[in-house]
């Protein structure tokens, strides 16, 4: 979906879905290891997808937002959609951080920071990510 | 360690994981140099590796400095009388090829040649080696903070020992030895003038090549750069050759013995800076060898000039005739170049020897100066044989006073 969607919908481009699916699964299985796990297998797989970006940047940005999300599940109750909006918004802005901090300073991409659209992003991502979590817990529970 | 690591397990994953990812990032990114693009690993890697070299050159020189500076100066003043004395027979030596050199380039400068000098270095220290066989190169502390590009030549006293390969940010770069396989260097036999390119070989010698095998090569010759290359600059001391044999397709196999120790590198000088000029000729006297010795000497103090008495030039300087021999009188820097027109008509050619000869009234040691007023005195029918009298600096004796000159004029003066 990530790599279709935004050819038809190109707002589409401002969800992350792979980190929305490696927070979900993070927080879900509790395990730190299982977590940051995750989170590299879906990261790496996501540089693989982009041509234009080093394997790696995506990959080390969600091990720590997967390390970072099952630390916070086994700590905090993150069924009810409130939590689950802050936990999504929370580790959105450290995953942009981490991958702002990898693409500059390692690539040496020329990006540009701006707090207001991070935000921005990192709230309609969140609340994307409740509705997801609840499509998935639906689709958990059939399974 | 294992308790540390098993109580810490989750962290020491995420770190692996983190590592290997930031190592995988670290392969596929390249920084783009002048050169071509360095992998990002290689940055680090060398980043890493560079301080502890130069931390332990750093020490090395100084527990070296501390000995022979302190512990170890037995000998020190006799050295020092040695080294002073050499010093002054380098000084006549340099002074002797300074001629030859200025005669060089005066016959340069006639055939319109533009020489090429080195204008600046920067002194470096050699902190590692490349730890290859394949690849012979060093690396020194200085790099691109400190002026030193790639493509620079590279130096010592005893000769060339390579190229900068490639600079790093910061003050290290990366030298190529003329030894090594990939490099090339354009040379020149020094009496023959036959040129080539030296190459490195897989063993690590050095080798000329592109010499045709029907020229003739003799051991022991020495081998210059030629300049070609535009790295290093014309004249520079290679080595000198070793073994001469047949090569491949037609060209001879010269074997060279580099000039500088490339096995023990410790200080090398990078050439930053290159121009090139029109060789200067001066037409100041050069310094001669015998100048430099003749100061040393002891030498006869100059007695101050006595002033040489003017009555002659009195009598002289009321007719209307023009008298060359009073106006020199008057217009003489020396007093003795006074002279009457008959002495100096007695005394046409002595009085040159003697204005030289005695220096008491004359200047010492200006044999042109005591001939110039006769080679600017305005020619005179000769009346009474005196105007014959051309050298006005004749004997420096005390003319008559009285006696009047027929052809005495109103003073000219001048200006010699």
């Amino acid at each position: 979906m990530q790599a279709f969607v935004p050819l038809k919908l190109h707002f589409f481009t401002i969800f992350d879905l792979p980190l929305l699916v490696v927070i979900f699964f993070a927080v879900a299985r509790r395990s730190q290891v299982s977590g940051m796990l995750t989170g590299a297998a879906i990261g790496l797989l996501q540089d693989a997808l982009t041509p234009s970006l080093p394997i790696g940047v995506y990959g080390i940005a969600n091990t720590v937002v997967g390390y970072g999300a099952s630390s916070l599940g086994v700590k905090i109750d993150v069924e009810n959609a409130g939590s689950r909006l802050l936990v999504t918004l929370f580790f959105y802005v450290v995953h942009e951080i981490i991958y702002f901090t990898v693409a500059r300073g390692m690539v040496g991409l020329t990006l540009h920071w701006s707090w207001l659209h991070e935000l921005g992003s990192a709230f309609a991502n969140a609340v994307v990510a409740v509705g997801m979590f609840a499509l998935l817990d639906r689709f958990k529970q059939r399974t | 360690m294992e308790n540390l690591i098993s109580r810490y397990r989750n962290v020491t994953i995420l770190a692996a994981l983190l590592f290997v990812q930031v190592l995988g990032l670290a392969v596929q990114v390249k920084r783009s140099n002048e050169n071509e693009p360095t992998r990002l690993i290689r940055i680090w890697a060398v980043s890493a590796v560079t301080p502890f070299e130069r931390t332990i050159v750093f020490l090395q020189n100084g527990t070296g400095n501390i000995w022979h500076n302190y512990f170890y100066l037995r000998g020190v003043r006799q050295e020092n009388r040695d080294l002073k004395q050499k010093i002054q027979q380098l000084e006549i030596e340099r002074a002797r090829l300074s001629e030859d050199a200025e005669q060089a380039h005066r016959l340069q400068a006639l055939l319109g040649f533009k020489e090429e000098f080195i204008s600046q270095t920067v002194a470096a220290q050699v902190i590692g080696s490349s730890g290859s066989e394949q690849s012979r190169s060093v690396y020194i502390d200085k790099g691109r903070l400190d002026g030193v590009r790639a493509d620079m030549a590279v130096i010592t006293a005893d000769g060339i020992i390579g190229k900068v390969l490639r600079v790093e940010k910061g003050h290290v770069a990366s030298v190529l030895l003329i030894n090594d396989q990939t490099s090339g260097v354009g040379a020149i036999l020094e009496k023959t003038r036959l040129q080539g390119v030296l190459r490195g070989t897989p063993g690590g010698e050095v080798v000329l090549e592109k010499v045709m095998s029907d020229e003739t090569v003799p051991a022991g010759e020495r081998v210059l750069t030629s300049g070609g290359d535009q790295i290093f600059p014309k004249g520079l001391i290679v080595g000198t050759v070793t073994k001469v044999s047949l090569g491949q397709d037609l060209f001879l196999n010269i074997r060279v013995k580099p000039a500088a120790d490339l096995s023990r590198l410790e200080e090398v000088l990078v050439i930053t800076q290159q121009q090139e000029r029109e060789p200067a000729v001066t037409d100041a006297t050069p310094t001669r060898a015998a100048d430099i010795l003749a100061e040393r000497l002891p030498s006869v103090p100059v007695k101050p000039p006595t002033e040489a008495p003017k009555t002659a030039a009195a009598p002289a300087g009321g007719t209307s005739t023009p008298n060359p021999n009073a106006s020199k009188t008057t217009a003489a820097s020396s007093p003795g170049r006074a002279a009457s027109p008959k002495t100096t008509g007695t005394t046409a050619k002595a009085g040159n020897e003697s204005a030289t000869t005695v220096p008491s009234a004359a200047n010492p040691g200006t044999p042109k100066a005591a001939s110039l007023p006769s080679q600017n005195a305005p020619k005179k029918p000769a009346s009474t044989g005196t105007t014959k009298a051309q050298p006005a600096s004749a004997k420096p004796q005390v003319p008559p006073a009285s006696e009047p000159s027929p052809d005495a004029t109103k003073p000219q003066d001048q200006p010699q």
